[in-house]
């Protein structure tokens, strides 16, 4: 009997009960790093759009770039960008979690454990990247 | 407690029996995973470089610093592949948003045209630009241009 003739017998998922069991969608970690995954795509995509436009003002005079470049180094903005670039890192990680996914049955298996692994790795890059990138945004403009 | 699941495969193929022509959802699903995985090295590249690698960061990206980049052909092509892979990732991804929660018709083709369109309008622009633009605009003030300026 081939592969695909047979049938498959799988143990019941059984999603793990939270306070959110019942009015979600699994619930789970599965659910939450589509979630993820989704309003971080959306997030940055909209900021792609900007950033393109922003960055063609060089082609109009270096006072325009200079200007629209100004509001990025605004503190409220420099907030915005840590969360930018976790959201940047979220999806990255993720991205790579969902190739192994697909590609490798031992993480298929292990996908829970691996978004663990990808929630550590945004942790560590983000501890990476913040101090840095907050000192530069609170730091005096005229320093540099 | 089990579950039975009857020849999955079987039951779903991947691909409808007797379609013709090229699978393009398939060739969608593999670019979002290999322009994934360029994105990765590009964009954190990019951040690192810009925000992290140069002193300053966020306060030294002007126009000095952008087109002293971009005066170099590897920065060049850097952006422009970046440009090409991002917009075409966030953009087939938003497709796929679009057709999981937009389900009236007409609206639906609205929102994929201007999809599409941006799309267009932004690969479009930001090559012209990064491969048009020039680094010492004559007339320009020199203290707002890449410190190579001053030696033309």
């Amino acid at each position: 009997m081939s592969e695909t003739s047979s049938s498959l017998t799988l143990p019941d998922p059984t999603p793990r009960r939270t306070t959110f069991s019942g009015t979600l969608y699994r619930g789970n970690e599965g659910m939450w790093s589509w979630v993820l995954h989704r309003i971080t795509g959306v997030a940055i995509y909209f900021f792609l759009l900007v950033h393109v436009l922003d960055t063609a003002l060089i082609r109009v005079s270096p006072e325009a770039y200079n200007a629209v470049m100004a509001t990025y180094k605004n503190p409220i903005m420099g907030l915005g960008e840590v969360v930018l670039v976790g959201a940047v890192v979220l999806h990255a990680m993720n991205g790579l979690r969902i190739i192994l996914v697909d590609a490798w049955p031992w993480a298929t298996r292990h996908q829970r454990l691996l978004f663990w692994i990808v929630m550590g790795l945004v942790a560590a890059l983000m501890l990476y990247f913040t101090p840095t990138h907050l000192i530069n945004v609170f730091s005096p403009a005229e320093a540099h | 407690m089990t579950a039975t699941i009857e020849s999955p495969n079987y039951a779903y193929p991947a691909r409808s029996r007797g379609r013709r022509g090229p699978n393009l959802e398939k060739a969608g699903w593999v670019f979002m995973r290999a322009s994934g995985v360029v994105l990765v090295v590009l964009i954190f590249g990019h951040l690192a470089y810009n925000l992290l690698w140069t002193p300053g960061g966020i306060h030294a990206v002007d126009f000095g610093f952008v087109g002293g980049k971009l005066a170099d052909p590897f920065w060049q092509w850097w952006d422009v592949l970046m440009l090409w892979l991002a917009i075409l990732h966030g953009s087939n991804g938003m497709r796929t948003i679009v057709n999981d929660y937009v389900h009236k018709p007409t609206i639906r083709s609205v929102a994929l045209w201007a999809i599409g369109i941006a799309a267009a309008i932004l690969i479009i622009l930001g090559t012209l630009v990064t491969f048009t633009f020039n680094p010492c605009p004559p007339d320009a003030d020199l203290s707002l241009l890449p410190s190579f300026c001053a030696d033309l």
